[in-house]
């Protein structure tokens, strides 16, 4: 239905702006979130320039953050696209918090700024809010106090310490950031109150830790009762690096180990993101999409306004072909949106495939099975979930198998009746971010003898490190401050090659 | 509840300190760059370069990854003839097909330099750094002969001719207020007072009315004695002086445009003088450039003729050297002006005629410009003239000179003749 201009709350046909206009449209996009249930936190918008866009960007889209060079490094090459037009700018940035702030950039029209409003301030708000990991991993409440608290902390060890020296150690913890996440172990609630109250407690109770473990005089009828059997340190091998090292590493100052967790910290924070990057965005383009067409029904928007949102919608959901010079791997936005798509017409109109496929939700109520789904999965188990055999035909999904020992590549499965299963099992396992990331843990420590530090690479599917593994050793080395080895292990056990780091012999600074 | 925040007006540049760390961290590298981008073009557009590139494994940040092999298996969309089963060939040289699924842990983008873009007011920077206007700011410290008046708020004294009226009548206003207070209060209640006592009925002649009014009286006079204005209350304009920082600086570019001087020669002269230039430019708000050349007989003429004009014959440097006394005491003596003197050559010139260069130089021009700079443009051996230059630069802090090969030596010559020096 065209807009309706007898209608009171109509939008205008008009690309500029006011915000007035913005309230307004905001308004009619809650109602119409609100009836489709959609739980979201409080929802802060704000209007920026496109500079404050891209510095936005590159503070890892947080509204603050702790000054370091690869920030800038980022923004330099951000910058230099935009200049250069290689590049447009997101639309739109939302930051998972309480309230959840979500960007409006002052070049867009009004048609953009309610799909960026439906997108990220209903959408993406809704995920943060309900999705199982997000509420499980991340404290929304608590994330922009905490990043204050960390910019402040680091910059006042500058102040002490010396920019080099902090410059020295983040780069360290930045090369482990990705294994500075707990998995399995729920962490606690953040709150700067409390950060700052036990932070020095917990300097000198960390340090007299790590000062027994090190201890050089070692009591004398323990030493010989030990003597012969040293026992095992750790004893389990501790997957979460950063942690390792925060509360182990024998030379940190208190200092150290406090810019290590913070780092670990803002890790754990944006683990969730990504291991949720197809539903995320999947679940926000199909609100957008949905929400915006209901406004369109309502004769709210007018069809120009359509028009313009979906020629953008298109593009952001374009998915080009493998074969294509534009390919490069699947698009979430795509993959996501026509999954929720997908499970909307299961429920609505289900073909008799989907009833032998999925018959716990075909005919049921759509908004209920896609709540469901919004918050109990994650990439890998949505994708094992709810991929249909449909979907799989309409990407045209095969799968690849390179495996070195033979010369050829194989196709091993296709969009066929004897595929869908293997395909779908095979994409899950690539969004799966244990598989995606070498796993390495901590193994060994030689508590005994030179203290050094053994890490553990359990091979997957037998591919190889890369080669800037000995560079991110040589950080280890630096956080650890003893030799530090890297050993690849086949799933059998058996090492099958090792990578050393050995660090100079010096005094303690 | 929701809010709607502009924040559109709120610094900008949050991005700032993170870019000046990188620039920072990175000072080697962009020195370098800076470097090679001067060498490989043309000086003349040196304000505009701005695109920077070093390479990326400096600025790679290491993180653990999967490199290719092993095994993977990745699914792609799109498949238009496979069948389950199919098999091919590895696709050469990682194109299309050797990413598939993996972008994120191709090594190829490792190949690559990091580019960026350094703001024009940066890449000077770099460009300049380590250099100092010689003695510059000795002769800043020394030379201030020139004062400028400033105003600087009001004062209690002065001369009649700066009183401020303004100010004054309002400080007389302040004051009269102030003093009279407490009698204006003092009036009115004695006026209250009267007017009630009439109202009581109570005659003109009643002793407290004639009290009262005695009293009255006496108030308005004291009142009517307030000063209209007071010397106290005068205010006067003050300025003060300050030291007017000389910022005008003339330029002289001296040349040999004798036979012997050919296209390319002149071309490197002309960025030796350009380079200078854009160094003075930083220095100083207005900068004249005189140009001089010679063979035997110097003229003074426009930058076009300066350049491009060619002539034959032999060469009389003490010609240009006259001229150049001439027009820095006839234009240019007063002491509002830095002069700078840049001198190219091929080093060629009659043989008695260096001795004079010799003493023209040490006697009157020497004292009169801050800096003189000679480069000679040659390959050959040294000739009388630099033999007599040399002397020159023995007894002259400043006075440098240096030989120059190619257009490539520019830089470091220039470096050279500008080094920071020992304070």
């Amino acid at each position: 239905m065209p807009r309706d201009p007898n209608n009171p709350r109509a939008l205008p046909e008009q690309s500029e702006w006011t915000f007035d206009l913005i309230e307004q449209a905001h308004e009619e996009i809650r109602r119409v979130a609100k009836k489709f249930g959609l739980d979201t936190y409080p929802n802060q918008l704000e209007v920026i320039t496109a500079e404050q866009m891209m510095d936005a960007y590159t503070s890892v889209g947080m509204p603050v953050s702790y000054n370091h060079w690869s920030f800038g490094k980022h923004f330099l090459s951000t910058e230099k696209s935009y200049r250069r037009g290689q590049m447009g700018l997101a639309y739109e940035i939302v930051i998972n918090s309480n309230p959840c702030i979500a960007y409006l950039m002052e070049e867009n029209s009004l048609t953009m700024q309610a799909l960026v409003i439906a997108h990220a301030a209903y959408g993406h708000n809704s995920f943060f809010k309900g999705n199982y990991l997000f509420r499980t991993w991340t404290d929304a409440d608590a994330i922009v106090d905490y990043m204050v608290f960390a910019k402040n902390y680091i910059a006042e060890c500058e102040q002490r310490h010396g920019i080099d020296a902090v410059e020295e150690l983040l780069d360290s913890c930045h090369a482990l950031q990705n294994y500075g996440v707990d998995r399995y172990k729920r962490p606690a609630k953040l709150s700067v109150a409390q950060e700052q109250n036990r932070q020095k407690e917990r300097e000198e109770y960390i340090q007299s830790q790590v000062n027994e473990l090190w201890r050089t005089l070692p009591r004398r009828e323990e030493a010989q009762k030990d003597a012969a059997a040293p026992p095992r340190f750790p004893a389990e091998p501790e997957e979460n690096l950063l942690y390792f090292i925060e509360k182990y590493a024998p030379l940190l100052e208190p200092w150290q180990r406090e810019l290590v967790r913070i780092t670990r910290k803002i890790s754990q924070y944006f683990y969730p993101q990504r291991q949720t990057q197809v539903m995320n965005e999947g679940w926000a383009t199909f609100w957008h999409y949905t929400i915006l067409h209901e406004l369109h029904k309502e004769g709210i928007v007018g069809d120009g306004f359509m028009l313009e949102f979906l020629q953008s919608h298109t593009n952001v959901v374009f998915q080009p072909a493998a074969t294509s010079p534009y390919y490069s791997g699947i698009n979430p936005y795509a993959l996501g949106f026509a999954m929720m798509t997908d499970i909307k017409r299961i429920c609505e109109n289900p073909t008799d495939e989907d009833r032998a496929w999925f018959p716990d939700i075909a005919g049921s109520d759509w908004l209920k099975t896609l709540d469901f789904a919004m918050r109990n999965f994650k990439d890998e188990s949505f994708i094992a979930q709810y991929l249909s055999p449909k979907l799989i035909r309409d990407f045209h999904f095969f799968a690849v198998l390179d495996d070195d020992r033979s010369d050829k590549l194989t196709i091993s499965a296709i969009h066929d009746e004897a595929g869908y299963r293997y395909v779908r099992q095979q994409l899950a396992e690539q969004y799966n971010l244990g598989n995606r990331e070498p796993n390495i843990q901590v193994w060994q420590v030689n508590t005994r003898d030179d203290r050094a530090l053994t890490l553990r690479h359990t091979q997957f599917q037998r591919r190889p490190l890369n080669q800037q593994a000995h560079e991110v050793l040589k950080h280890v080395a630096r956080l650890w401050g003893f030799d530090v080895r890297l050993e690849t292990v086949d799933p059998s056990g058996r090492v099958v090659s090792s990578l050393e780091c050995r660090r100079e012999k010096r005094a303690r600074y | 509840m929701t809010y709607l925040i502009d924040r559109r007006l709120q610094g900008k540049n949050k991005s700032a300190v993170n870019r000046e760390r990188f620039l920072r961290r990175y000072k080697a590298q962009i020195k370098d760059a800076v470097g090679r981008a001067i060498k490989g073009r043309s000086i003349t557009d040196i304000e505009n370069g701005e695109k920077v590139s070093i390479p990326v494994k400096d600025v790679n940040e290491p993180r653990f990854g999967h490199a290719h092999g092993g095994v993977w298996e990745t699914v792609n969309p799109g498949n238009t003839e496979y069948q389950k089963g199919d098999q091919f060939n590895r696709p050469r040289g990682g194109g299309g097909g050797a990413g598939r699924g993996k972008a994120g842990n191709s090594e190829q983008t490792t190949e690559d330099d990091f580019i960026f873009e350094l703001s024009r007011e940066e890449f000077m920077n770099y460009f300049f750094e380590d250099l100092e206007l010689p003695n510059m700011i000795k002769t800043q410290l020394t030379q201030v002969v020139e004062f400028k008046n400033q105003r600087a708020g009001y004062n209690i004294s002065g001369t009649p001719s700066n009183i401020h009226v303004l100010r004054s009548l309002r400080g007389a206003l302040g004051r009269r207020i102030a003093v009279g207070g407490p009698s204006r209060k003092q009036l009115t209640a004695l006026e209250h007072e009267l007017r009630e006592l009439r109202e009581q009925g109570a005659e003109d002649d009643d002793p407290q009315v004639l009290e009262l009014k005695h009293k009255i009286h006496h108030l308005h006079t004291r009142l009517l004695a307030i000063p209209f204005i007071d010397p106290i209350d005068l205010r006067y304009s003050n300025r003060i002086k300050i030291p007017k920082p000389s910022t005008a600086a003339v330029m002289f570019c001296i040349m040999d445009v004798s036979g012997s001087m050919d296209e390319s020669r002149k071309d490197t002269a002309k960025r030796f003088f350009i380079l200078l230039y854009l160094f003075l430019k930083r220095v100083y708000e207005k900068i004249e450039v005189v140009f001089i050349r010679h063979h035997t007989a110097a003229a003074e003429v426009d930058e076009n003729e300066f350049f491009h004009s060619r002539e034959s014959g032999g060469t009389v440097v003490s010609s240009a050297l006259h001229m150049l006394n001439k027009i820095v005491s006839e234009r240019y003596s007063n002491g509002d002006w830095n002069s700078y003197v840049a001198q190219a050559s091929d080093g060629d010139n009659w043989d008695n005629d260096s001795v004079l260069c010799k003493q023209i130089l040490n006697s009157q021009i020497m004292p009169r410009v801050q800096y003189y700079t000679y480069v000679e443009i040659t390959d050959g051996p040294p000739q009388n003239l630099w033999e007599q230059y040399t002397e020159v630069a023995a007894t002259h802090q400043n006075f440098a000179m240096q030989k120059i090969v190619t257009p490539a030596d520019i830089y470091p010559v220039f470096r050279e003749l500008f080094k920071k020096q020992p304070k």
